[in-house]
């Protein structure tokens, strides 16, 4: 069954300088796995290859059912730079949850 | 044995609410109650403040905040921290004493920090690592550059027992944690302790980010009575043993989730939080709801703290001009579509403006219109003009453009605002902790 993340997971956004993170928390634990497994920083990379320039890492908080995503020149200069009307990229968020998984 | 501390947050950024802080102080639940209301955007605007006006340059609330929590703050015994100081810590305090002396609290004792401001010990040679050159080669004139001070630095103000302790920039976490080591008297190389305050600071200092603030996404994220959303407080025993709360009669709500999105907030690797104090190892937490809107968090460490200090440095990155004009109705898309070519055309080849332009279609694509293309069937639209330039006078012409498209552009083109601000550009830079030297100050009303 494909649904768009934002069905099975929340997430919030947060920038330094002109780096981005966002965080992704799976509502209900077993579907952590397929989280971890499709939502990487090269399908992130991939959806939007013109907001995220530079590298993207990936940390995972395997307790807590998170994953961290750092996207390094992922704001458009950042805050005090960029044009953007959204210029701390708080709705980043949403592209990520915008996504969509397979679950079986 | 001290007896449990509890700290909490009045404020989360610079133009936070102000009635959720009173009802904090009056519930006589905390304290200390910290005001975190400097930001990379906030500081560099202070200094410019500053420039203009030499008793300007600190958190234009300060004095209305003041005003509201001072007389109840005294009654309760509940101190003040805070960096609303931003660009001039010393008349932020001296204005904090003005409002004493009119609200008749004689004997009112403020601490002020300083030593965070080396604007005028910066070097051209200085590296910018994520910019990827030296101060000089930006080429544009500095504003005010200003380290991230830490506990160490803030503690002779805290241990005066100020009603009131006043700060420009520092470490957003240490703001919190510093009471705490002083309470317990915890030691500055106590790793694990300092990493728990780290934490707790950390999940305190965006306010109601914690409490159901950022979050809320009907129908997946419901928050209760988020109008009346409360301030976080922490409770926090001698061992680093934190349990994070609100008030039982305010608004909001303190879950899994919302500690959960908060524990990574601006934070990159969660295995090596950096702040001046200690290098804090998130990674490994973790949560239980202890009841309704009480979570714990355990499991936190930490490590050796590192050997500089951040520092922000702000440029003069010349003017902003942003103007809007709207198009509604049927075929709204086209004429909208059309006003932004006349726009483009006009502003770059007519007038050869050389300045940075973004042109966005409100509506239709705006700001994930850098990441995407979304489909809309939209008939209200806004066009909306940025431009940036260090020439005011080309930044003038480009709002004038939009303007006249009023009666020179599509037709039912209505609704234009335009607004130029000086703009501020930010850099991180780093410097050994032994160049800096924070002083101390008390003043009483």
């Amino acid at each position: 069954m494909r649904v768009k993340l934002r069905e099975i997971a929340h997430a919030r956004a947060g920038d330094k300088g002109n780096i981005s993170n966002v965080s992704v928390w799976v509502y209900d634990a077993r579907n952590y796995e397929a989280l971890k497994e499709q939502l990487t920083p090269e399908r992130i990379k991939r959806a939007y290859p013109k907001l995220f320039r530079g590298a993207i890492e990936r940390h995972t908080l395997d307790r807590i059912h998170g994953l961290n995503f750092v996207m390094r020149d992922g704001i458009e200069g950042g805050v005090n730079t960029s044009l953007n009307l959204d210029s701390h990229g708080k709705s980043w968020s949403y592209l990520i949850l915008d996504l969509d998984v397979e679950l079986t | 044995m001290s007896p449990l501390i509890s700290i909490g947050c009045g404020a989360g950024f610079s133009a936070d609410r102000l009635d959720p802080a009173c009802a904090l102080a009056e519930s006589g639940r905390v304290s200390y109650l910290v005001f975190e209301c400097v930001g990379e955007r906030t500081l560099a605007h202070g200094h410019r403040d500053r420039m203009l006006n030499p008793e300007g340059g600190y958190n234009t609330l300060l004095k209305p905040r003041m005003r509201a929590l001072l007389p109840i703050c005294k009654r309760t015994g509940t101190r003040i921290v805070t960096n609303m100081g931003a660009a001039n810590p010393k008349a932020a305090a001296q204005a904090c004493i003005e409002v004493a002396r009119e609200l008749q609290l004689p004997g009112l004792k403020v601490a002020l920090v300083l030593g965070d401001d080396i604007t005028e010990s910066i070097s051209p040679d200085w590296q910018l690592p994520e910019a990827g050159k030296t101060i000089g080669k930006i080429g544009h004139k500095v504003i005010g550059a200003n380290a991230y001070l830490g506990v160490e630095h803030l503690l002779p103000a805290i241990e005066c027992e100020a009603d009131v302790v006043i700060t420009g920039r520092f470490a957003d976490p240490s703001l919190f944690m510093a009471p705490v080591v002083h309470h317990y008297d915890w030691k500055l190389d106590d790793w694990d302790r300092l990493a728990a305050g780290t934490l707790m600071g950390h999940l305190l200092e965006c306010g109601m980010q914690l409490t159901g603030g950022y979050f809320a996404d009907p129908p997946y994220k419901n928050v209760p009575d988020l109008a009346h959303c409360g301030y976080p407080l922490a409770e926090i025993d001698a061992d680093g043993g934190l349990v994070v709360t609100k008030l039982p009669e305010a608004g909001g709500c303190v879950t899994l989730q919302t500690v959960k999105e908060q524990l990574v907030y601006e934070v990159h690797d969660p295995s090596a939080y950096l702040t001046p104090d200690v290098i804090a190892d998130f990674s490994n937490v973790d949560l239980r709801e202890e009841g309704r809107d009480r979570v714990r968090i355990s499991g936190v460490r930490g490590r050796e703290r590192p050997r500089t200090l951040k520092v922000t440095v702000g440029f003069d990155g010349g003017f902003q001009g942003e103007a809007g004009i709207s198009y509604s109705g049927p075929g709204a898309q086209g004429r909208a579509e059309l006003a932004r070519d006349i726009l483009l055309e006009r502003i770059t080849r007519l007038h050869k403006c050389a300045g940075r332009l973004r042109i966005d279609l409100i509506g239709l694509n705006s700001i994930h219109g850098t990441a995407t293309t979304r489909a809309s069937d939209t008939q209200d639209i806004r066009v909306y003009t940025t431009y940036q330039d260090f020439d005011r006078t080309a930044v003038e012409t480009v709002m004038w453009e939009v303007e006249s498209l009023l009666c020179c552009g599509p037709a039912g083109g209505g609704g234009f605002r335009g607004q130029v601000t000086p703009k501020v550009v930010t850099h991180s830079a780093f410097v050994k902790r032994d160049t800096i030297a924070a002083q101390t100050q008390v003043l009483e009303a």
